[in-house]
């Protein structure tokens, strides 16, 4: 019997899926539905100071789609809640009240002076809230006020606010950060050094959307100008997913809880996060998109595979997978694989053909004696994958190890069982000898 | 308004104006913009792809399919005319079930093809929608002429690409209006809102091609003569001759010729005023007989029959229209020939059939017979080229099999005269086969007066 049951630095919920700080927890109305729904907890939307911020009164979101309108890509230039605080507060309270096995964490962003941040902190323990999230992550509109983004760009930033926090407040402490840097590595250490009790991510990629050709402007067009915006949605994951992964594997920060974020919109996609080291995950865009029910599938999803793989809790997935993230210069360069088409399976469509032979090594027929007929050609195939990538059938193309003591017909070298990486390769100018 | 005829039951009006107007309209409606772009994401793009292996005109289809995907109707629909000018009527007459959405993989992979039929309508429909003129432009004129007889789908072909390349051509047809089966022929709910006759003046938006109707080959328009005229002569008279049962009473009201009905029922302005019978018998077995039968139904016919004499697996009707005609409430009767008809007071009551069976490759009669009343009985067993039409060369001009022998670029054995369409020897009787011909002729033309 699988146990969903959540426990992430001390704050519980019935299952590891939270909603993220966004519009869906705005306010009372939407997560009293959400907790309906079954979402395990939420993070609160971001809380300034009065007097609150404004919006954009035109449009705030824009999309990327697929040709059926299946929402790929998402952003938004929306700001944080534009509600008065006091309303905020008092309605986390009751929810809380209310909903007392849910997670509720809250959400913070103000200017980055101690004094600032005592005072927020403090009314927000008086709402039983069970923590807070440190909004180091919006790139638009906030970060040009020195917030946001602009915060966690800046490791030093980070520590100092999270130590602040750590200090003032008996809550558990979230720092989620911005993908918008070069090495995510330095902002978790930085969160880790404050004392960060845990850290969220990926917050929005800086983005335009896309263009309006007739307005010549960038979408969501206001009054004809748009402004860079907060991407997520599906088209983010891969990104999000290396940056967690980035953070499980440090040595500086292994063991610090991670929340992840980033386009789940699947149980599939948690239970990913989860395997790179993720505790929990945080949804936005999925719920943005279809309504806060998407949570049930997640829920017995992820309970119906882990029930099928053997596992029993969700400590059990955590972090599974992250011996196996690697760098490139780790990886065996003595494994040997060869794209094997299944001509069963084939359509005939052409286009691992046309994929290899235009962009890669030629390696995939288009005619066996006077058939239209697609086979991979053994003694070209590098094994890349491209095939795969680009057949339509799922399953179709697959790559095949191949066993040591065969020869590769491609370099005409036998396959060896020995485990050989670039560190040592003859090809390296920095290949270190090998010990005496 | 019901013809007073003891026996038979012939009258108009059966149906009501809504009904007539529902009957008769589009089979497949115009794909809206994110229905098309749906469907078209459905390509793969494959590479040297079947669809356009089966295509007899070659349009590169993956390509005009990415091009609506991308947004680009207006590319989509040159990239077919580039193959055919008159992909707009294929795409809404082409058995596409037996050419490119026969062979599409998704078709081969999961029995469900890309509708590439009704993408391409999309585009060429969106194309001319917006623009009154082909996407050609004409080259500098050559000072060469050429007369195409027939303005069918051959005929506009040739003459198109031929006014293309800066030649001028003189476009003749014996009917009052252009356009061949597509105006005369086609069932009605395939081409509704006048498109023929639109599609049509699209052509010959071209420039350089001059249309004169009411010349007939064979009646006001001389073989010879033209020949002595003109640079080349481009054949595309179709097959103006029908077969007969060769039944006596055939010449009896009632009896009448499919092919003539279809055009009545194409021209007509009201179905309401078209006479037909309650109980209707089709003999034949090919797109004509369907056509014939199924508009009979729409037009109020409560017992609509076709009679072939061989087995459903060889009736010329593609699946597609086989199941139209049966989902339409016509029923296909199989193995069984005409063998008489009878009639009162000058019209036809009724025809006698009998059974059919295959004799190791020969069919036979059975003996059995069954009678059918009717109060029409419509003939669509094939058409026939009439050899007088050609004034007398058909003496010279070879024909085989009834039909005009032509070469790979669609040469007649008269060195100057091209001919394409239904009139040649291993003609398809499809209409994009026949604007094949007319560009393979037009190419040939072309090449033969520039040499």
């Amino acid at each position: 019997m699988v146990d969903l049951r959540s426990n992430f630095i001390g704050i519980k919920s019935p299952n590891p899926f939270w909603l993220a700080s966004a519009p869906p927890t705005d306010k009372e109305y939407n997560v009293v539905r959400a907790f309906q729904a079954g979402w395990g907890g939420v993070v609160w939307k971001t809380l300034g100071e009065d007097p609150a911020i404004v919006n954009v009164n035109g449009p705030r979101y824009g999309a990327i789609h697929g040709k059926d309108r299946h929402l790929i890509g998402f952003n938004n230039i929306e700001l944080i809640t534009d509600r008065p605080l006091e309303v905020n507060l008092q309605e986390i309270k009751k929810v809380k009240r209310e909903w007392p096995d849910r997670a509720m964490v809250v959400s913070l962003m103000v200017p980055c002076e101690e004094r600032n941040w005592i005072d927020i902190l403090k009314k927000v323990e008086d709402t039983d809230a069970d923590g807070v999230e440190l909004n180091f992550g919006c790139p638009h509109g906030m970060s040009e006020r020195g917030m946001g983004s602009a915060v966690g760009q800046v490791p030093e930033y980070i520590e100092m606010v999270t130590r602040w926090c750590k200090k003032h407040t008996r809550m558990p402490v979230i720092v989620k950060l911005t993908p918008n840097i070069t090495y995510i590595r330095k902002p978790a250490q930085a969160a880790n050094a404050g004392g960060a009790d845990a850290v969220s991510l990926i917050n929005t990629i800086n983005s335009i959307v896309g263009v309006d050709l007739d307005a010549m402007a960038p979408t969501p067009t206001i009054d004809g100008k748009g402004a860079h915006g907060g991407y997520c949605g599906p088209a983010v994951k891969p990104i999000a997913l290396n940056m967690v992964a980035e953070i499980a594997r440090d040595p500086a920060t292994h063991g610090l809880p991670i929340s992840g974020i980033g386009g789940i919109s699947t149980w599939r996609d948690a239970a990913e996060f989860m395997a790179l080291g993720a505790g929990n995950v945080q949804v936005c865009t999925a719920a943005m998109t279809y309504g806060f029910k998407v949570v049930q599938d997640m829920i017995e999803g992820l309970s119906d595979w882990m029930d099928s793989a053997g596992y029993a809790s969700v400590d059990e997935i955590v972090g599974r997978a992250v011996p196996n993230c690697s760098d490139w210069q780790h990886l065996n360069l003595n494994y040997i694989a060869k794209a094997k088409i299944n001509q069963d399976l084939c359509i005939k469509c052409g286009r691992c053909h046309i994929a290899c032979e235009d962009t890669s090594h030629q390696a995939i027929t288009n005619m066996v004696n006077g058939e239209r007929m697609y086979e991979v050609i053994d003694a070209e195939c590098v094994g890349c994958n491209l095939c795969v990538n680009v057949c339509p059938v799922e399953d179709c193309i697959t790559m095949e190890p191949m066993a040591a003591g065969s020869t590769d017909p491609r370099t005409k070298m036998p396959v060896v069982a020995d485990y050989a990486n670039w560190t040592t390769h003859p090809n390296n100018p920095m290949a270190r000898e090998a010990a005496e | 308004m019901t013809q007073t005829n003891a026996a038979a039951d012939v009258a108009s009006g059966r149906l009501s104006d809504e009904e007539y107007a529902r009957n008769f309209s589009d089979l497949h409606p115009l794909l809206d913009q994110h229905e098309a772009t749906v469907e078209a994401d459905r390509c793969y793009f494959c590479y040297d792809a079947p669809c356009v292996q089966a295509c007899p005109t070659s349009i590169d289809i993956p390509q005009f399919i990415r091009q609506i995907s991308t947004g680009n109707p207006t590319g989509s629909a040159k990239t077919i005319f580039d193959q055919n000018i008159l992909g707009g009527m294929c795409a809404r007459v082409c058995p596409t079930e037996t050419l490119c959405e026969q062979v599409c993989v998704r078709e081969v992979a999961e029995g469900k093809p890309v509708k590439i039929g009704q993408l391409q309508r999309y585009a060429t429909d969106h194309y001319m929608a917006h623009h009154d003129t082909t996407p050609f432009a004409r080259k500098e004129p050559t000072g060469k002429k050429i007369a195409v007889v027939g303005a069918g789908p051959a005929g506009l072909a040739c003459a198109h690409a031929l006014a293309v390349e800066g030649h001028a051509v003189d476009l003749f047809d014996a009917r009052e209006k252009p356009g061949g089966l597509n105006e005369f022929g086609i069932a009605t709910y395939k081409t509704v809102d006048n498109f023929a006759a639109r599609e049509v003046e699209f052509v010959l938006s071209i420039g350089g091609i001059e249309l004169k109707t009411g010349m007939k080959l064979g009646d006001n328009l001389d073989l010879a003569e033209l020949r002595a005229s003109y640079d080349a002569v481009f054949l595309g008279i179709g097959l103006g001759g029908v077969n007969a049962l060769g039944l006596e009473n055939e010449q009896k009201d009632g009896v009448l010729n499919a092919v003539d009905f279809i055009a009545d029922l194409r021209q007509t302005g009201d179905y309401g005023s078209l006479p037909v019978g309650r109980r209707v018998v089709v003999i034949g077995g090919g797109m004509t007989a369907v056509d014939i039968a199924v508009q009979t139904r729409l037009l109020g016919a409560e017992d609509v029959t076709i009679a072939y004499r061989r087995g459903q697996d060889r009736m010329n009707a593609s699946e597609f229209e086989q199941h139209l005609a049966q989902t339409s409430g016509v029923k296909i009767m199989t193995w069984a020939q005409p063998k008489s008809l009878v009639a009162e007071n000058d019209h036809v009551t009724a025809i006698e059939l009998e059974r059919t069976r295959d004799e190791n490759g020969q069919l036979a009669g059975t003996g059995e017979t069954v009678t059918l009343a009717a109060d029409m009985v419509f003939k669509a067993v094939g058409q026939t080229l009439v050899p007088a039409d050609l004034n007398g060369s058909g003496a010279t001009i070879e024909l085989d099999r009834g039909r005009l022998v032509v070469d790979a670029d669609r040469r007649t054995s008269l060195p100057d005269v091209w001919a394409g369409g239904d009139c040649i020897l291993g003609g398809e009787d499809l209409t994009v086969a026949a604007v094949e011909d007319g560009k393979i002729a037009a190419a040939a033309i072309h090449r033969a007066i520039s040499a």
